[in-house]
This record gives structure tokens, C-alpha cells and sequence, in this order.
């Protein structure tokens, strides 16, 4: 194949105008946060007014609390269940693994909508006061199969004389799972967490339907304000890229960073 | 190693409380009329026969799977010749367009969308860019075409990635053999690329058409309060007009429609194998 990796001109096109509707609203809306006047459209002037206005806001300033706070919770137990459960599912028979597995991707496979309204329903009879602890608990459910989508793969190319070998030399099986399996499955573990961090952080539909009395995150914020024009939210969303940009940024330059001091200190 | 299976027993009953038990609540509140106790309960298909029987319902019914359908086929049409070009790219450059397709699905849809809003404003972005040529403002906010543009906008990420991934494991040497053979290059597309990379589309239109029927975000946001699809409904019901069990019957049919055009799908797929074989 002689042009197999040429791009012709209408490749070539095609790429620059995906990228461009791809980052064009993204470049908008920090452009545009920085905008001195009210227009979404005109650009009159730099301006950090929205900024300020945004940071006074204690509405808007509570939601990213939420967010963070949530996100972060929702994230470490989710990790912590999702792996230790795979690790779990692994070892357990093929047909109990297969139920737990199927159930486990309903929220995945659904609409979320329809998660939503369960789990609405769910807590409601259950007579929890919608608002926080119903949030977290919404999120922690459905960040889980994330993580065991991710770590699963990872516990099946293992080999799993490695933690006999270990239970033989006398380790026990905290010890086995702690310094064998677990190290072993750190990527996935790590690729789960940032899923669950991202998928929470970044939720609407089932965070909008689950909490109340004033729990709101971002999402949620953007939603009601945005049925009339305030740029405060194109300050809120410029944030929220530039935070999610930066987990990621960090997630993917720690490693390589890593990388390079191992690689001096050999 | 049996003494790690007890490690999966907790979420086993996590899974069962807050994953099926709603489910199952859906089920019983669609099928049950308003304000039934647990010990008179009484079951009943009212729900859904309101929900079929009425012009409105159905109308909605009809222009949400229509926007969905719609959607799911510009994925297909805009994402297959995206990800085929960058399938044929080096490694490195390969990467780097994933990425760049992979990063904005990180951040939040909501954001993304609401961009959207300022862009294609009557005064927006794009009118006004338009207006520098003399072209009068076109409306495009509130109607079907700013809601399909949205959808688009969020959900073919999710096709590029399964198309590009069906057709960068597809084996090269397949190829070969069809140019040995005599095959020029758009045959060698049509019988040997496009046949194993179906499986990868037929993916893609699962992640697509799935959020884009129940969507109800984007319709609110660029299509207006008047833009009402099957989401929407459901939306109301819960949280404004509080009957929830009309809101379960009407999940309920969406999530069994959705099911079946996967189904449908699937089996389209798996019968032109056979075919072939």
C-alpha cells in the first residue's frame, strides 16, 4: 500500500474542520468569560469581572464545592470497592462472576435517566432526605463499575501463581493482596479512579434527579442559570475546563516524570 | 485463592440494594396507579394505555426517536471517513488525533452544550460571522437543527473512538491480499475494510443512539422550553407534575424501545456475517 500513510487533501480537511467544531465552543466560552460586557457575542474588552462575580457568588462557589467534595469522596470509595470486588469477582465461580458483572453494568448500559428516576424513587421510599449523603451515594454507584471495568482486565492477565507463590512463602493473604496483586494492577486501578473522578465530577442527569435542599453541583448550576444570559457561567465553565484539564494534565506527566527520576537514579 | 471471594460479597449486596431494588421499583410503580398502598395494591396497564393512546405522547415519542435516529446517522456518515483518516495515519500522529477527539468528552456536556447557546444565538457567533458577508441572520437556536447539532456534537466522540478502533485492529495483510488479487482500492474498501469494521459502527451507533433518545438536556438547552422529546417528559413528570408512576410506565417503554432497536441492530449485524459466510 503506497499512500497508506498519506493524508490526502480531503483528509486533511476533514481533520482541521473535527478539531475546529471540536475546540470552537471550548475556546468560546473562556474567551468570552473574559468579556467585559454582558454580549455573548461581542467582544468588548478583557475584563475579570465575571470572575469576581462568580467568586462572590455563594451559590455558584457552594456548587463547586459540592462538586470537588463529592467527586473526591465518591472517587476513593469507589476505587477501593470496585477493586477490591473485582479482585473478589476473580476468584469466584464463572457464573457468579457473570450475574454480579451483568447487574454490575446496568447503570453503564441504561439510560441514565432511567438510573435517575430508580434511584429517586429508591431513596425516596426509603424516606432519605434527598440532598448530600443521596448524592454520594448516587455517585459512588455508579462510578463503581468504571473502576471494575478498568481493573478487571488488568486482574485477568495476571498470573495467579504469583499470590500462591506468596500465600507459600508464608504470607498471608492481606499481605498477598497488598504487596502482590495490588502493585500488579496499579495502572487499572489508577485509569479506573480517574474515570470515576471525571464520570462524577462531570455528572448531571442523575445528580439533578437524586439531591436537594440546596445540594447542587456544577452541572446542576449550569442547568437553572442558563435560562437567562449571565456570564458568570461562562466564568463557572471556563473553571471547570481548566480543573478537569489539569487532573488530567497531572495524571498523564506524573508518570513520565516518574519515569525519568527511576530511570536517573539507576 | 478462595479466601479472596468473600472480598466481592459486600458489593453483591450493594449491587442488589441500589441497582436492582430501583429497578424493580420502576417496574412495580409503572404498573400500579397513583396512590396504591402495599396492602390494596393493584396492578394495572392505565399508564401505558395513556401513554400510547394520546396524539401528544406519541407525537413526542415519534420526534424524539426521529432527532435520535437522525443523530445516529450523521455519527455515522461524519465519523466513519474522521476515523478511517485517521486510522491510515502514522502511530504517533494517530495518537495524538485520538486524543484530541478523547479530550473534550472529559469535560462536562452540560458546558459544552451551553457554549452551543451563545454560538448559535440569533445574534450569535456564527450570524454575526455570517453578517460580515451581508448574509442575513438565519435562525438556528430553538429548532431541530441546533438540538441535532448538539447531539452531534456530544455523542460522535464516542463513534470515531469504536470505528477507529475496529479498523486500526483489522489485519493489513487482508489488504495486500485484495490488491494481489486484483482489487482496486475502493473495492478493497467495500469488501474488506467496510465488512470488518461493522462491528465497530454497529458499537458506535449503540453509544450514540442510546443517550440520544433519552436526552433531555440538550433539547432544553438549544431547542427551547417548546422542544419537548420523550427525556423531557420523563423529567416533568418526576420532578414537576410529581405522578411518578406514569413516569416509570413511560421510562419503561423507552428503555424496552431502546432495547429492541438494539436488538434490531445487533441482529442486522450477525445475519450479513452469516450471509457472507
Amino acid at each position: 500500500m503506497m499512500h497508506e500513510n498519506k493524508t490526502g487533501v480531503f483528509g486533511k480537511i476533514l481533520l482541521a474542520c473535527t478539531a475546529i467544531f471540536f475546540y470552537a465552543p471550548i475556546v468560546y466560552i473562556i474567551l468570552f468569560s473574559f468579556n467585559e460586557s454582558r454580549s455573548l457575542t461581542n467582544f468588548t474588552g478583557f475584563s475579570l469581572q465575571w470572575y469576581e462575580k462568580m467568586f462572590a457568588d455563594s451559590s455558584m462557589m457552594e456548587s463547586v464545592f459540592y462538586t470537588v467534595v463529592i467527586a473526591v469522596l465518591a472517587t476513593i470509595v469507589s476505587t477501593i470497592v470496585g477493586t477490591v470486588t473485582a479482585i473478589g469477582l476473580s476468584k469466584s465461580k464463572k457464573v457468579v462472576r457473570g450475574v454480579v458483572e451483568q447487574v454490575s453494568n446496568l447503570p453503564v448500559l441504561n439510560p441514565e435517566i432511567v438510573t435517575a428516576i430508580g434511584l429517586l424513587m429508591f431513596f425516596s421510599a426509603w424516606g432519605v432526605k434527598k440532598g448530600f449523603m443521596t448524592l454520594l451515594l448516587a455517585h459512588i454507584m455508579f462510578c463503581i463499575p468504571y473502576v471494575m471495568l478498568s481493573v478487571t482486565p488488568k486482574l485477568r492477565s495476571l498470573d495467579p501463581n504469583l499470590a500462591d507463590a506468596a500465600l507459600d512463602l508464608g504470607a498471608t493473604p492481606v499481605q498477598a493482596l497488598i504487596k502482590v496483586i495490588v502493585p500488579q494492577i496499579m495502572p487499572g486501578i489508577i485509569s479506573g479512579a480517574l474515570i470515576a473522578f471525571t464520570m462524577s465530577f462531570d455528572d448531571f442527569v442523575i445528580s439533578y434527579f437524586v439531591t436537594g435542599n440546596g445540594v447542587n453541583n456544577i452541572s446542576i448550576m449550569v442547568y437553572t442559570m442558563s435560562k437567562r444570559v449571565n456570564p458568570s457561567i461562562n466564568a463557572l465553565s471556563a473553571l471547570v475546563i481548566v480543573m478537569i484539564t489539569t487532573v488530567l494534565l497531572i495524571v498523564n506527566v506524573i508518570p513520565v516524570i516518574k519515569e525519568k527520576k527511576r530511570r536517573k537514579t539507576i | 485463592m478462595k479466601q479472596f471471594r468473600s472480598m466481592a460479597y459486600p458489593y453483591m449486596i450493594w449491587a442488589f440494594v441500589l441497582i436492582v431494588v430501583p429497578m424493580l421499583m420502576i417496574l412495580l410503580y409503572a404498573f400500579t396507579n397513583k396512590g396504591n398502598d402495599v396492602a390494596t395494591i393493584q396492578f394495572t396497564l392505565a399508564n401505558f394505555t395513556r401513554f400510547f393512546t394520546d396524539d401528544v405522547f406519541m407525537s413526542v415519542l415519534g420526534r424524539s426517536l426521529f432527532i435520535a435516529v437522525l443523530t445516529t446517522v450523521i455519527c455515522v456518515i461524519l465519523g466513519y471517513p474522521i476515523a478511517y483518516v485517521i486510522a491510515q495515519k502514522g502511530e504517533k500522529s494517530s495518537v495524538f488525533w485520538i486524543l484530541l477527539i478523547t479530550l473534550p468528552t472529559w469535560i462536562n456536556m452540560l458546558v459544552r452544550t451551553y457554549a452551543w447557546m451563545g454560538i448559535l444565538q440569533d445574534g450569535g457567533v456564527i450570524n454575526t460571522f455570517l453578517g460580515w458577508f451581508g448574509i442575513p441572520p438565519i435562525t438556528m437556536i430553538h429548532t431541530s437543527f441546533a438540538v441535532v447539532l448538539g447531539m452531534v456534537y456530544n455523542f460522535i466522540p464516542f463513534m470515531i473512538l469504536q470505528i477507529h478502533a475496529s479498523l486500526t485492529k483489522m489485519d493489513k495483510s487482508f489488504l495486500e491480499a485484495a490488491s494481489d488479487l486484483g482489487a482496486n482500492r475502493l473495492e478493497a474498501f467495500l469488501r474488506v475494510t467496510l465488512p470488518l469494521s461493522l462491528p465497530g459502527v454497529i458499537s458506535g451507533i449503540t453509544l450514540v443512539f442510546l443517550p440520544a433518545v433519552s436526552c433531555f438536556f440538550i433539547p432544553k438547552l438549544l431547542g427551547g422550553g417548546q422542544f419537548v422529546l420523550i427525556g423531557n417528559i420523563i423529567e416533568t413528570e418526576f420532578l414537576t407534575t410529581g405522578n411518578w408512576n406514569f413516569g416509570s410506565a413511560i421510562s419503561l417503554a423507552m428503555a424496552v424501545i431502546i432495547m429492541f432497536s438494539m436488538y434490531l441492530t445487533k441482529k442486522v449485524d450477525t445475519d450479513k456475517d452469516r450471509g457472507n459466510v
